[in-house]
């Protein structure tokens, strides 16, 4: 009964889509306000429909109903009603509805608003949002069901439909398959929304963009009024990944973070273009430059987010035989043809009406570094899509199946960020309009001085690697250049604070400094941390007192800060990971990088939700002095999957991760292990920590009069 | 937003011609390959009815066919072949290996079916195990380079046989074992009887 | 009884010599492979079966397999890049990490770097046919060193760009209404 309800929501929600498409495009040729009100309330109709419907779907999840086949598919009984919650998204269907009512969402907050000044790009936003929610819909009715229940045909065959086949007698299981349990790590319970609350809101900027191509219009309206749904969109994206990074690390057992995975990379590719359209929207309402370019990234980033969002269905896709096999397949690919074909019609209709309204004079000025930025970028868009279908072209021409890996996509890849770390550091210290490489040079000689001395120092300290040579002096470039325009405009903004503020700020860093002291001497062994947290916060009361008079740029640089963080991350990974495999027998040790692990006891007992957990016990040592303990295990679950969870050891300096090596023969007397040596790599994970506030930062509301002062 | 005034815009141009076309090719051509590839992956199994390539298997090195250690498909005109697919580390291939067996011995006298066992990549030593286990008479190799499995089904798993008639045309697919020896009958009879 | 014990002796002799010959045999062969001598051939591989998964950490019984085959391999004396040709050999190329540079797939190598050079030296053309002789320069300091911390230029204007700009805004309200 609830089943058919919802369907029925479902439908109907489709059906008023389509209708506010309809209306909205009657009412932009007829200029009549009247249809383009209809179609506005249709679409602001949609959401309280569709949430009724996820509402009942999780009404379903939660109380068992296993004759769904979606039910059926992602809970059980033993499962926790959090974990019930999140199978919403844990399977295909679930997560295309999640999709639709976040769509809904975005697109009813963005009609809600009062449309007095832009009335004529109401229409066309109503559509293209209208045009991409019914899409979705379409799919979850046509063939990814969340409704349909299992039914017995007369051959004998259990087929999940919507309607009863004929001569279907109805069937209800009584216990359902369970959450895949690679799905049920935190990290993998936020990572879809993130990276769909990401895809989604970057439809919004499109739906502008297109409505800004369809009127004609060539001014920068379009991007003022979506500037915070693209920030936003891009800060989830960018989360979403970073949260797929940390669940590959936690749990899939091979030490990595990133295995250039085709859906890895579907979900990489509209990030890409995303962070180059944020970048190059800025040129355009500074300088009324790169419209053509805008427009491009946006119908880019709109096309691979389509793409993206069929492919990174974890679990359940990693090729593109899958791709076909399912019927959505097909459905997909039309539709990200047309719409693709029609934008770039559209675009080159228009091409003419968007030339730049001041031109470039110099390849050393700030736009001319955008235009690199923008390049760049499109460079390892290239690259990454390239990679992708490669293997289809020459299994199409050759008849010979082929695999694009990690070399490949580091090989390519690595000069390109390394010459995005670059503009990093150059970028804030480049001049509008007419530059020489001589007025650059006077900008950056200053941070060049320190940066030349690191590779030399790494050099003394051993580090022979050209890469980690490179690598790490760019990122020194970056903090520097940052640091040095922090003080530049620290200088400047500490003389316009009030005395009573500078007194208190002065007491508050006295106290703070005193705090820390006491802390370093409370556990001398231990005075990294204390430094480093004294340290983190100074910079932050400092970005407080800075941010407040342009927390855009400051928030930009913070952001970049943190990009570089993570990269020492990856560097130390990437170049320093080194890994060793032994099967041991009770008390026989194994050494990596200076640690030696010891092989202790096994254990194997039942767990609570049924599954079967191999947990092992080694001791880490470092030479002589015990450093703790660790306890690499793998759970097999009543499903029969199995799951690899490392024991690991985190550092500043490395991170040591044991694997139980559950493919060879583990018993109570020897057990092999598999050990990482990852140096730096936790800097990756504080690197997104500092990434969110800088985000915040970033996206602080500005004060009126520094809008008015035009500051970048 | 006054812009520097004694700056000239660009020009207004409209996208070149020669753009354009590049632009349509390129965009086309990147969404016909895509629409192709997609078609050849949700039919990845060759057609029943179709011809079959041709193909050479080189045997095993105790395995000989007249006298010669490989087999090319097109020598076996006018015979029935079946291709069955094998693996040593496959569990549901030991269940048919002993009927498949017994079905060659049925018609190795009568010179007019040839069974022929491609070991889909597989490691040696575990073949040969495997070979002897089950006293595989009918001739065997590995497919080298994944080939042979490309022909019949570009996602191929074990077991899965085809049954090609005398004239070279696939007639029959069993995706997974047989059940028992009569089923393999079942299916090459007919073909031996002309139907 | 002695010949009896002398025949039970010299039988438990021969057994014994029998049995030392498989060692010998072994000795003469180089110490088994380590795992990570086999783990640092395995993880450039890919398994020939499964989707995307290096062949040093895949579960499979025959990824299992296909590592003892490499152990087994080095220990005959195998290099490295006869080992993975073996395997390209019997599992086709799409057990290696990168398509091999051969035939079609150098177009795998070549296609991204030749487009982006190709988008550099349209970008720079554009950029050239763009610029004009430039007119006296603007009084405000646009280039200096910190950007972002002067007003833009808003005096020292000629009528000419008045009128280009007053044209221009025309020109939009134009295809508002």
């Amino acid at each position: 009964m609830l089943a058919q309800f919802g369907f029925g929501v479902f439908v109907l929600t489709f059906l008023l889509a389509l209708f506010s498409v309809g209306a909205a495009v009657v009412g932009y040729f007829d200029k009549s306000d009247r249809w383009v009100e209809a179609a506005r309330r249709a679409m602001l109709l949609t959401f309280p429909l569709i949430t009724l419907a996820v509402l009942t779907l999780a009404y379903l999840l939660v109380t068992g109903h296993y004759e769904l086949q979606y039910v059926y598919s992602v809970t059980s009984n033993d499962m926790p009603f959090y974990l019930k919650i999140t199978a919403l998204w844990g399977g295909q269907a679930g997560s295309l509805v999640l999709w639709s009512w976040l769509m809904s969402a975005f697109a009813s907050a963005v009609t809600l608003r009062k449309w007095e000044r832009d009335r004529e790009l109401l229409p066309w936003v109503i559509v293209v949002t209208s045009v991409t929610l019914a899409f979705f819909l379409s799919l979850s009715i046509l063939y990814e069901n969340p409704f349909a229940r299992w039914w017995q045909t007369t051959a004998g065959d259990f087929v999940p439909r919507m309607f009863a086949p004929a001569g279907a007698i109805p069937l209800t299981p009584t216990d359902g398959q369970g959450l895949n349990p690679l799905l049920r790590h935190p990290g993998m319970i936020i990572h879809p929304p993130m990276l769909y609350l990401g895809f989604v809101a970057f439809v919004i900027p499109f739906a502008f963009a297109i409505a800004a191509l369809v009127t004609g219009r060539s001014d920068d309206r379009w991007i003022r009024l979506t500037r915070r749904w693209t920030l936003v969109a891009w800060l989830f994206l960018s989360l979403g990944l970073v949260l797929g990074m940390r669940w590959a690390y936690d749990v899939l057992g091979w030490g990595g973070y990133w295995a250039w995975d085709p859906v890895e990379i579907a979900a990489l590719m509209p990030w890409l273009t995303g962070t180059a359209f944020l970048h190059s929207v800025m040129i355009q309402e500074k300088r009324g430059m790169f419209k053509q370019w805008n427009m491009l990234l946006i119908i880019l980033t709109y096309a691979l987010v389509i793409f993206g969002t069929f492919l990174t269905r974890s679990g359940v896709l990693s090729s593109v035989h899958a791709f076909a096999e399912s019927a959505i397949g097909p459905m997909f690919f039309a539709f990200i043809g047309i719409t693709f074909v029609t934008s770039v019609a559209l675009l080159i209709y228009r091409w003419k009406d968007l030339r730049a309204e001041v031109e470039m004079h110099s390849l050393f000025s700030r736009e001319a570094l955008f235009l690199l930025n923008n390049l760049l970028f499109m460079g390892v868009l290239i690259v990454c899509f390239w990679g992708v279908i490669f293997p289809l072209i020459s299994e199409l021409v050759t008849g010979q199946k082929v695999t694009v890996g990690p070399p490949f996509y580091l090989r390519a890849n690595g000069p390109l960020f390394g010459a995005l770390m670059a503009l990093m550091g150059i970028a804030p210290l480049s001049a509008w309009g007419r530059s020489t490489y001589k007025t650059l040079g006077r900008a950056l000689w200053k941070p060049s001085i320190p940066t030349v001395i690191v590779p030399v120092v790494l050099a003394i300290l051993g580090v022979r690697n050209w890469i980690a040579l490179v690598g790490f002096t760019l990122v020194a470039f970056v903090i520097f250049v940052t640091l040095y325009e922090f003080w530049r405009s620290w200088r400047k903004s500490i003389l316009k604070i009030s005395r009573s503020v500078q007194w208190i700020l002065l007491i508050l860093l006295i106290l703070l400094s005193i705090g820390f002291v006491v802390w370093i001497f409370l556990d001398l062994s231990n005075w990294i941390t204390p430094v480093v947290c004294m340290l983190l916060s100074y910079f932050l009361v400092a970005i407080w007192l800075l941010a407040r008079h342009n927390p855009r740029r400051y928030g930009g640089y913070l952001i970049h800060l943190s990009m570089v963080v993570m990269a020492i991350g990856i560097l130390g990974i990437e170049v320093y990971q080194t890994t060793t495999q032994k099967t041991l027998a009770v008390g026989e040790n194994i050494q990596i990088a200076g640690y030696t692990l010891r092989y202790d006891s096994l254990a194997q007992f039942p767990y609570t939700d049924g599954r079967i957990v191999t947990r092992a016990v080694v001791s880490v040592f470092r030479g002589e002095k015990f450093l703790g303990e660790l306890y690499p295990r793998y759970d097999y679950y009543p499903s029969g999957q199995p799951m690899t969870i490392a024991g690991v050891r985190s550092t500043l300096a490395d991170d040591l991760y044991v694997v139980l090596v559950n493919w060879e023969n583990v018993s109570a007397a020897q057990a092999p292990f598999k050990v990482y040596h990852n140096p730096l790599v936790n800097w990756l994970w504080i690197g997104s920590l500092m990434f969110i506030f800088g985000f915040l930062v970033a996206a602080w509301p500005e004060r009126e009069e520094e809008t008015r002062e035009g500051k970048i | 937003m006054l812009q520097e005034p004694n700056t000239a815009p660009a020009p207004k141009r409209g996208v070149p011609l020669w753009a354009q076309i590049l632009v349509w090719i390129g965009l086309l051509g990147l969404l016909g390959l895509l629409a192709a590839g997609l078609l050849k992956a949700k039919n990845p199994i060759l057609a029943v009815r179709s011809s079959v390539p041709d193909f050479t298997l080189t045997l095993f090195s105790d395995y000989e066919y007249n006298s010669a250690s490989e087999v090319k498909l097109s020598d076996l005109k006018g015979k029935v072949v079946v291709v069955n697919f094998w693996a040593s580390w496959c569990q549901p291939c030991r269940t048919e290996a002993a009927d498949l067996e017994t079905a060659w011995r049925s018609y190795e006298e009568t010179g007019q079916v040839v069974f022929l066992g491609v070991d889909y990549v597989d490691t040696e030593p575990e073949a040969r195990a495997y070979m002897t286990e089950f006293n595989l008479s009918y001739p065997n190799g590995p497919d080298m380079g994944a080939r042979i499995s490309q022909i019949f089904n570009r996602s191929l798993g074990v077991p899965e046989t085809y049954v090609v008639d005398q004239q070279g045309i696939l007639r029959f697919i069993q995706i997974g074992p047989f059940q028992s020896v009569a089923e393999i009958q079942a299916i090459i009879d007919p073909l031996l009887a002309g139907r | 009884m002695r010949t009896k014990n002398i025949i039970l002796l010299t039988f438990y002799f021969l057994l014994f010599t029998a049995s030392l010959i498989p060692d010998v045999a072994v000795s003469a062969q180089q110490p088994t492979p380590s795992d990570d001598q086999v783990n640092a051939i395995a993880r450039q591989l890919y398994c020939p079966v499964c989707e995307n998964t290096p062949l040093d950490v895949c579960p499979t019984t025959a990824c299992h397999q296909w590592r003892e085959l490499i152990r087994q391999m080095l220990a005959e004396g195998k290099t490295e890049a006869e080992i993975k040709q073996y395997f390209v050999d019997y599992y086709g190329a799409r057990v290696l990490s990168e398509p091999p540079r051969t035939g079609i797939n150098w177009l795998v190598y070549v296609v991204p770097p030749v487009a982006f050079l190709a988008g550099v030296t349209l970008l720079f053309r554009a950029f050239q046919t763009w610029k004009r002789p430039a007119k006296e320069p603007i009084t405000g300091a646009d280039h200096s060193s910190s950007p972002g911390s002067g007003h833009e230029p808003a005096k020292g204007s000629g009528t000419a760009a008045d009128d280009e700009y007053v044209a221009r805004l025309e020109e939009e309200l134009k295809k508002r209404n």
